[in-house]
């Protein structure tokens, strides 16, 4: 669409801004603010330049976390990413099935996070949980508390069930807008199901997904009430993700300098690892659209 | 019909074969068929199986629960519910987190419109590192706004309230909201505005008589994502508020006391927590495959 060029559409962006930029801006830069400084109390405080950030960068805990929080991001992304699409393949395309399927699988993506921990603490306790109460009947001596493995299984298992929904709507609504005409000429070409899959949906799913992966990315980067319900962190400190060690230092322990600069090195890695993602995908397109003309 | 043309005994092979090949492609077809629901069933089972261990706990005596595995109420009681509904520090939490999502749904909606309307139909200085800077909110770790947030908001007097939460809200909410409902306008085309303003409507009277009618189905869409990301969010909620604007999620930390964890009460409070939800996507089930695309498909 060709847009006009008119100055004058900052006062429709205005009351917007305002608003975001009380909840945004000023916080941050209270963030900034600590950040560079050693605060003893309201008057005495010090100027400490980048100290702050060497230490962090240099805690061996916060480096463990941040690699946990990498694989397990990278994990979920890579089970939720094929299920999600695969969901979306088979949902049934009309009818009242249609509604049910859609409503019953957009539920868990309703339920607050913190109930989703309960649910799954529920589920998984070996005295009075379905799951963890078949594993143990089976023979296999499951114990979150216990056996960080167990505790890293179920953590993913919980992900995928809250939030392949996600992509697999995502992927949904990619599909549902291919013509049916699409599909008629892959019939008289008699082209297999992979073929159909290949050349035709996937390349429509593209939009989707790169929305689908950003959002997963993100979140899945953010993760804190659900394995805190359910793991509290541990075994240990084996599933304590970075939201949780922060919020630990920063009103656990009331650390202000250090959890300032430690916020602010994790914003960045977020927005790093989603500006290169997603310069990547556009460009990618790019490519494929020069090859083509 | 086709039989009757059929003479030799040659064309009478043809057709046996055809038929049989016909025959195999539907039954393979059929197969197909029934593998995708099974498919599907054993997926949404996954979705269910947690979801109902929840219920069945919910309508337990606490001694059941803890007297062996029963894999369905044996002896079906309410006592859970009628004890958060007649308790008011319990209900009232529910009514806390649905007040400051009502509110956050408001603000936002109202601030994202025009916003938006500006972001697809106009050109203008910095538009889009404006817009880029947006969705960087949508990436910030509520984690790191927390302490920030809670010295703000004690600093202007406002914690302990609800709109200290709907505000705080806004930070992920509106930039998602001028997210998705960019996608919707774009796809309303330029004309339709052209037209108006030559009929002598002025910019306020069309945007509301002309404009939110015809990307209403957007804005429903959009009030759906803002319920989705306030409602369950909870690390902001619960530290910006104390005793009078306690969201659901705090008041369910109670169930921990001195001697364990009341699991039916947790559980039911759990289970009440999914409903609004449910409400919410039944309204907008018709148009949440085009909201999932943000309008863009």
């Amino acid at each position: 669409m060709n847009k006009v060029q008119n100055n004058r559409a900052w006062w429709l962006i205005l009351p917007m801004l305002l608003l975001v930029a009380f909840s945004a801006i000023i916080p941050l830069m209270t963030v900034v603010n600590y950040s560079v400084q050693d605060v003893f109390d309201a008057n005495t405080r010090f100027f400490t330049g980048t100290e702050w950030f060497k230490e962090m960068l240099n805690d061996p805990a916060l480096q463990a976390a941040v690699l946990r929080q990498f694989a397990f991001s990278l994990t979920v992304l890579a089970i939720e990413v094929p299920l999600g699409i695969g969901i979306a393949l088979i949902m049934p395309k009309r009818g009242w099935q249609a509604s049910a399927v859609l409503i019953l699988v957009t539920m868990p993506l309703l339920i607050p996070w913190n109930v989703v921990g309960s649910i799954w603490q529920i589920f998984t306790r070996g005295d009075i949980g379905l799951m963890g109460w078949s594993l143990r009947e089976l023979g296999y001596g499951y114990n979150i508390t216990a056996s960080p493995v167990d505790a890293w299984a179920t953590i993913i298992l919980m992900d995928v069930w809250h939030w392949t929904p996600l992509i697999a709507l995502l992927c949904y609504s990619g599909l549902r807008s291919i013509p049916d005409a699409y599909y008629q000429a892959a019939r008289i070409d008699r082209a297999s199901q992979w073929a159909v899959f290949r050349h035709i949906q996937l390349p429509k799913l593209t939009n989707v997904l790169v929305i689908g992966v950003l959002l997963r990315f993100m979140h899945s980067f953010m993760i804190y009430a659900e394995p805190f319900v359910l793991t509290g962190g541990g075994p240990g400190s084996s599933t304590t993700f970075l939201s949780q060690s922060l919020t630990t230092m920063a009103i656990g322990q009331q650390d202000l300098g250090p959890s300032a600069a430690f916020s602010l090195i994790y914003f960045l890695i977020i927005l790093l690892v989603s500006w290169v993602f997603y310069t990547a995908i556009m460009n990618m397109q790019k490519d494929k659209k020069q090859e083509g003309a | 019909m086709t039989d009757s043309l059929i003479g030799t005994p040659d064309a009478v092979r043809k057709h046996a074969a055809t038929t049989a090949a016909r025959r195999r492609r539907k039954s393979r077809s059929a197969l197909l068929k029934w593998r995708r629901r099974g498919l599907m069933a054993a997926y949404i089972v996954f979705v269910l199986l947690p979801i109902y261990w929840l219920l069945n706990m919910s309508f337990q005596s606490n001694t059941e629960i803890l007297g062996g595995l029963t894999l369905w109420p044996e002896n079906f009681t309410t006592e859970h519910y009628v004890k958060i509904f007649t308790n008011a520090n319990w209900y009232m939490g529910y009514v806390n987190s649905i007040t400051y999502v009502l509110m956050n749904m408001v603000i936002s909606i109202a601030v994202a419109l025009p916003a938006a309307y500006a972001f697809s139909r106009y050109q203008f200085i910095g538009d889009k590192h404006l817009f880029f800077w947006l969705l960087t909110n949508l990436m910030a770790p509520p984690a790191v706004f927390l302490l920030p947030y809670f010295q703000l908001y004690y600093t202007v007097g406002l914690f302990d309230t609800h709109i200290a939460v709907a505000l705080a809200h806004c930070l992920f909410n509106i930039p998602l909201a001028v997210w998705i409902l960019e996608g919707f306008m774009s796809s309303v085309p330029k004309e339709i505005d052209e037209t108006a303003f030559i009929d002598g409507y002025s910019f306020p009277k069309f945007f509301v008589k002309i404009f939110i009618p015809m990307i209403s189905s957007g804005i429903g869409v959009t009030l759906f994502f803002l319920f989705m990301f306030s409602w369950v969010e909870l690390l902001l909620a619960s530290t910006l508020t104390a005793t009078n604007a306690q969201p659901i999620a705090s008041v369910m930390t109670q169930t921990k006391g001195a001697s364990g964890i009341d699991w039916g009460t947790l559980a039911a409070a759990g289970a009440l927590t999914i409903l609004p939800g449910i409400v919410v996507v039944y309204f907008v089930r018709n148009h949440i495959a085009k909201g999932f695309a943000l309008g863009r498909t």
